[in-house]
């Protein structure tokens, strides 16, 4: 019983933070229909640039910042520079351009700053605290929640109680009468996957430190939980994307810690083919739409 | 009625136009042009040269699967390593390398035949995902089971020695040009024929393709199984020309290169696959001596890898028809007068 709480709240910090990154994939799947296969990427290369100043600086929390920041930048500049050139008339165009900067963004964090792991601390202890003999939360997984819960509560502060939210969501699902009435589209387009990409760095400055450290491919895996929990809650649901982190991250560590560590990857390919093949709209979608875009 | 005719002389004429390159006559040219290669380039040279024929093997059939039926994979890399692997299993317990490669496409294909039927009922990123997952948790299996695979060490493959008349890369060569040019044969007749219409049809359009009482399922599961089997043997060829097999050599960016090898090529077309393959290899060797002059260890590898980013950036937003399509222009002048 004690290792079974322990691994539920594992899970639920680990799902947290898969639950950050596949809202970050919803979002930009509602923006402009395609799901951004760099994300991952993307978040490395700016966790790769916290670090950077924050050895500098000698400040964590600056490089913190910095990460979320240079999120934004690299959203606005990816959509601005390549995205918003793809030929929309085949969706696999949309995928490999963004496999494509996942190579390039690979690449050149490779020959800055080397293909070997580098440390990454934790601004907090991971140490959990005792409770009745148990080690639950540690402060980190604390941070962890409420890092992630901030962002759920802002965005969806965002997206119904302000103006830009809204034209965000009338420039996503009618674009030409949008546009008719004066939102302008292609910067809502932008300020999408800029605070898509925003969030994705927030995930990945919270995951990196509880994994093997930074590296080129550190979010490869964690890129595959996070799109499982965006196809478990239906990938045109914030609410889903969230909920379907937490199940992705409580079987991951509930697997981990009784069948072993490497078994975890090939149960989230089992969970991803059983949720596409029984019910590709998510578990929580009321609509039997076949989803062909 | 002239108006007839003219359709009927134009249909009649697109496959002559389609064919204008008989199969049979480009295997036996491209038999004695890779003999006379091997007995001219020095080793080092048939060695990559072999390479580019391994990799002719899936980048052709990843073209059919991708380019003609419009179902993209991610998934190849680990359809590889499952060659590979069995490939080595097999030599390591019996050394009959000829059975071996067999056995090797066979279970790669029983694989894809798994995967493919799940893809059947998936489309765009959901199918991406799917195989993206598929290459990402593949290499990780050999942790799991490492008894049989040894986990990240990997397995070496045993081999007999080649003739005695030949040299290793000389044999290698032969061995993986051999395969490459009967898979290319082979395709180029499956996708001119019947299976190669109902493959286009399906890509173009599900619904007409299945009014026209063409089985939208079946042919996309047959095109995954073919591509995978394609994929399966030029994992054995690997596991050949390396003699050892490692998760190491299968990682999520071979995928990714394949996709761009048959992305620059021009989707659905194997001489794009031809392309491709050369380029697979050509462009890191070429990055691997800028960063030897450069003295650059870390340059090596990720100059090429970024350079096939960038090449595959721009060719999707420039020219998604890739390389072998900027023909097309000429192809259209000419064929105006029908």
């Amino acid at each position: 019983m004690d290792r079974f709480l322990f691994l539920t709240f594992d899970g639920l910090s680990r799902g947290a933070v898969y639950a950050a990154f596949a809202l970050a994939l919803v979002l930009i799947w509602r923006a402009a229909r395609i799901v951004n296969f760099a994300q991952g990427a993307m978040a490395v290369a700016t966790a790769y640039v916290a670090y950077s100043v924050a050895d500098a600086t000698g400040s964590y929390w600056l490089g913190f910042i910095v990460a979320l920041v240079a999120g934004l930048l690299l959203g606005a500049g990816v959509e601005r520079v390549v995205m918003r050139f793809v030929d929309h008339s085949s969706p696999l165009n949309g995928v490999v351009v963004a496999l494509g900067l996942v190579l390039i963004i690979q690449g050149v964090l490779g020959m800055v700053y080397g293909n070997e792991f580098r440390p990454a601390t934790a601004p907090f202890s991971r140490d959990g605290f005792d409770v009745g003999g148990i080690a639950l939360l540690s402060n980190y997984d604390l941070f962890v929640f409420g890092a992630v819960g901030a962002v759920v509560v802002l965005l969806t502060l965002l997206f119904t109680r302000t103006p830009t939210g809204l034209r965000m969501r009338a420039a996503a699902f009618a674009p030409d009468v949008s546009r008719l009435l004066g939102v302008p589209v292609g910067g809502m387009l932008t300020l999408g996957w800029a605070l898509a990409a925003a969030v994705g760095s927030l995930a990945g400055m919270l995951v990196i430190p509880t994994e093997l450290g930074l590296h080129p491919t550190a979010m490869d895996i964690v890129f595959i939980s996070a799109f499982t929990a965006a196809v478990v809650g239906g990938l045109d649901s914030p609410i889903g994307s969230v909920l379907g982190g937490l199940i992705v991250g409580l079987l991951l560590s509930y697997i981990s810690g009784y069948l072993g560590a490497t078994v975890a990857p090939m149960a989230v390919l089992a969970l991803l083919v059983v949720v596409l093949l029984g019910r590709p709209d998510g578990l929580f979608s009321r609509s039997a739409k076949a989803r062909t875009a | 009625m002239t108006i007839v005719k003219d359709r009927l002389k134009s249909a009649t004429a697109a496959p002559t136009r389609a064919a204008r390159l008989n199969p049979l006559i480009v295997l036996v040219v491209g038999a004695a042009i890779i003999v006379a290669l091997t007995y001219t380039l020095p080793p080092f040279r048939t060695y990559q040269l072999a390479t580019v024929g391994a990799y002719l093997c899936v980048t052709a059939g990843l073209t059919v699967l991708t380019g003609l039926n419009g179902q993209l994979s991610l998934g190849h890399g680990a359809l590889m390593a499952t060659g590979a692997y069995t490939l080595a299993l097999w030599q390591n317990k019996f050394n009959l390398l000829a059975v071996g490669i067999v056995v090797a496409i066979l279970v790669t294909t029983a694989v894809g035949a798994v995967i493919g039927l799940a893809a059947a009922r998936l489309r765009g990123p959901y199918l991406a995902g799917l195989t993206l997952a598929v290459a990402v948790v593949v290499p990780s299996i050999t942790s799991t089971f490492d008894e049989t695979f040894n986990s990240d060490q990997g397995l070496s493959v045993i081999l007999n020695p080649p003739p005695e008349s030949m040299t290793v890369e000389q044999w290698q060569a032969w061995l993986c040009w051999g395969a490459a040019l009967i898979t290319v044969f082979a395709l180029t007749i499956l996708t001119r024929g019947r299976f190669g219409r109902d493959m286009r049809a399906v890509r173009d359009d599900e619904t007409a393709a299945r009014l026209a009482g063409i089985s939208v399922a079946r042919t996309q599961v047959s095109a995954f199984v073919v591509s995978a089997a394609c994929a399966g043997l030029a994992g054995a060829l690997f596991a050949v020309i390396a003699q050892s097999v490692s998760p190491g050599a299968f990682p999520l960016t071979l995928s990714l290169f394949l996709l761009m090898a048959i992305v620059i090529g021009g989707l659905g077309r194997l001489t794009g696959a031809l392309i491709g393959a050369l380029l697979l290899v050509a462009l890191p060797a070429i990055a691997h001596e800028i960063g030897e002059s450069a003295g650059s260890q870390r340059l090596e590898g990720n100059l090429a890898l970024t350079f096939f980013g960038v090449v595959l950036v721009v060719v999707m937003l420039a020219a998604p028809g890739g390389l072998a399509s900027l023909r097309i222009p000429f192809r259209r002048f000419r064929t105006k007068k029908h």
